[in-house]
């Protein structure tokens, strides 16, 4: 029950963050990239979040940052559901030879620290929002693939299957249509972790300046500006990280909720 | 036990090859040509393939990657691009200090995670278990550089008593060896703390759902009802068994302390492995970029295969060798 209200407690801070995200234009009272004001002013009742080192509106640039870091989450946790379900459906119901390579193959992915993977192709790629989606995408599937294969291997003896089989369903009517629905349950859970760990990972990019890049505001790249102006203007290192506080830890509520609804054993 | 080592250990080679190929060449397929960081843009065409094929670049980069793992096989890693240096020597005048990082707060992780995860679980449903829990997700949804400003903003840039960043005060003059060890471990404390947090939360759920299960088995209620009073229970019977899944949890959360290295050590201008390594990906300096890569990815490898090992050692119904 307490998990409950925790789950709901981090739904409803999503919805809130995701409408701030779909209305920030209506909702930001400045332009996010406009110079309006005085350099790092402290927050006040016209500029709630106080002003950054170019005298931009902070909490305009929070709202905005909103659209760019739940953007990042979505799309890059997509990616690696994607990559991770094919793989792991792929491995856990053929087996053998194939499955035997795709997990090796998993096992060289993990055997990165993945941040320093990620960076690395960052540095080599431009820098931008699309390639950060991306390269998180490609690079935190493999999770997803292992839960997939072990689910496909439970799966894959169930007597349904055999029956899909013995009609003639070819192999990939059978992954898709008559065992992914059954596997979906664990998928579900990991793309909420997942995007939890997209957005943070999407931060610290941003935060070393392998991310999205300035002017266009993420939290992390708001906390990269703010490094330097500590002693003077805490306030621009405090908010950004709280927001993505606040977000990556609805996610987990929810994340853990959504495991305890959807697990059988209660 | 000694033939399960020797296979893994040759299970490793295949591994570390993937590692070494994939990372060469996702570094260099990718447009770009590391001389451009370091030559004039109007260097002549002729010098320039001669810096070119000094460093190997004009090759296939299959032959590259022979070329280059040749190389490592006799021990060489390369030059670094920047300071002229081998790769080798460069990595491993860091590594002691993310050792000493990571192993302190490996330690302080085990000495605070034990306790909390314990109290946790049997006094499940209490103010005190709710707290941790809370405090649990909340370390696991804090980014790990952002923990760390904080910390710094707080202890050293407020209060001002720590230092921000490095790790030896370059004014210090007293040279006894104990002034010395005092100014590293005042240094240490806020990148020891970050990094401890980060794996504080993750674990502290784990060894909490482990005593849970433990506290649910036959023997536990055996041993109650036989009357045994309930520290006995709880420290002898249940703990020595919840604490063999966490042996597993410290090699499997080896990557992710790494990963974190890379970012705290960055912020905190710790003069580790992992400051070295962003600061090459900045530098686009492959040799170094490859070595880091290499020495990261052994270090994985062998703490999930200690894990392993240490898995046999303390829970005696597990085998690797059929008799």
């Amino acid at each position: 029950m307490r998990k409950n209200k925790l789950a709901v407690f981090g739904l409803l801070m999503l919805v809130f963050f995701v409408l701030v995200a779909i209305f920030a234009p209506v909702i930001a009272p400045y332009d996010p990239d406009e110079i309006i004001e005085d350099e790092t002013l402290p927050p006040s009742w016209k500029h709630l979040f106080g002003t950054d080192d170019l005298g931009r509106d902070i909490f305009s640039r929070a709202v905005f940052g909103a659209r760019i870091s739940l953007t990042v989450g979505i799309v890059a946790v997509t990616i690696a559901i994607l990559i991770g379900t094919l793989m792991g459906a792929t491995a856990g119901y053929f087996g053998g030879l194939v499955g035997a390579f795709i997990m090796r193959f998993v096992d060289v992915m993990l055997s990165f620290p993945s941040i320093f993977l990620i960076l690395a192709i960052q540095a080599m790629l431009t820098p931008n929002i699309y390639n950060v989606m991306i390269v998180i995408g490609l690079t935190s599937w493999m999770g997803v693939a292992r839960l997939v294969r072990g689910e496909y291997l439970k799966i894959r003896e169930l007597q349904y299957v055999e029956a899909a089989r013995a009609i003639g369903c070819s192999n990939s009517r059978i992954i898709f249509r008559h065992m992914l629905p059954n596997a979906q349950a664990p998928i579900i859970v990991a793309a909420t972790l997942g995007m939890a760990g997209a957005i943070l990972t999407e931060s610290a990019l941003s935060f070393l300046g392998m991310g999205v890049q300035p002017p266009m505001p993420s939290w992390g790249n708001m906390l990269m500006d703010a490094q330097a102006y500590m002693r003077d203007a805490p306030w621009m290192a405090i908010i950004p990280g709280l927001l993505i506080l606040i977000t990556v830890l609805s996610l987990y509520f929810v994340g853990e909720g959504l495991r305890e609804a959807l697990s059988p054993r209660g | 036990m000694r033939r399960f080592i020797v296979r893994r250990l040759f299970q490793l080679i295949p591994l570390l090859i993937g590692v070494s190929l994939l990372s060469f060449f996702v570094m260099h397929l990718a447009p770009g040509d590391p001389t451009a960081l370091f030559t004039d843009p109007n260097i002549d065409p002729v010098e320039l393939a001669r810096i070119r094929a000094n460093w190997g670049l004009d090759k296939p980069i299959i032959v590259q990657y022979f070329y280059w793992l040749g190389n490592v096989l006799r021990g060489n890693f390369g030059t670094s691009y920047m300071t002229g240096q081998p790769v080798i020597k460069e990595v491993l005048a860091r590594l002691p200090n993310t050792l000493l990082l990571m192993i302190s707060s490996y330690i302080l992780t085990l000495l605070i995670t034990i306790p909390l995860g314990v109290i946790s679980a049997v006094k499940k449903g209490s103010w005190f278990d709710n707290l941790v829990t809370f405090l649990s997700f909340a370390g696991m949804a804090m980014p790990s550089f952002w923990l760390g400003l904080m910390l710094m903003l707080l202890f050293a840039v407020r209060l001002d008593w720590l230092p921000a960043v490095g790790m030896y005060d370059p004014l210090l003059r007293d040279p006894s060896i104990l002034m010395r060890v005092l100014d590293v471990a005042k240094h240490m404390i806020l990148p020891l703390v970050t990094m401890t947090v980060l794996s504080l939360a993750g674990i502290t759920r784990y060894q909490r759902a482990a005593m849970l299960e433990v506290l649910n088995q036959d023997f536990v209620r055996t041993a109650r009802a036989k009357g045994l009073p309930e520290r006995v229970v709880i420290f002898k019977h249940a703990l020595r068994n919840a604490l063999i899944p966490i042996v597993t949890i410290l090699g499997l959360s080896l990557p992710g302390l790494f990963g974190g290295a890379f970012i705290i050590e960055t912020i905190f201008a710790w003069p580790g492995m992992g400051r070295l390594g962003v600061m090459a990906i900045f530098q686009r300096n492959y040799p170094l970029i490859m070595g880091i890569v290499v020495f990261s990815a052994v270090l994985i490898m062998l703490g999930n295969l200690f894990a392993d090992i240490g898995y046999a050692l303390v829970d005696p119904r597990i085998r690797y060798e059929k008799k």
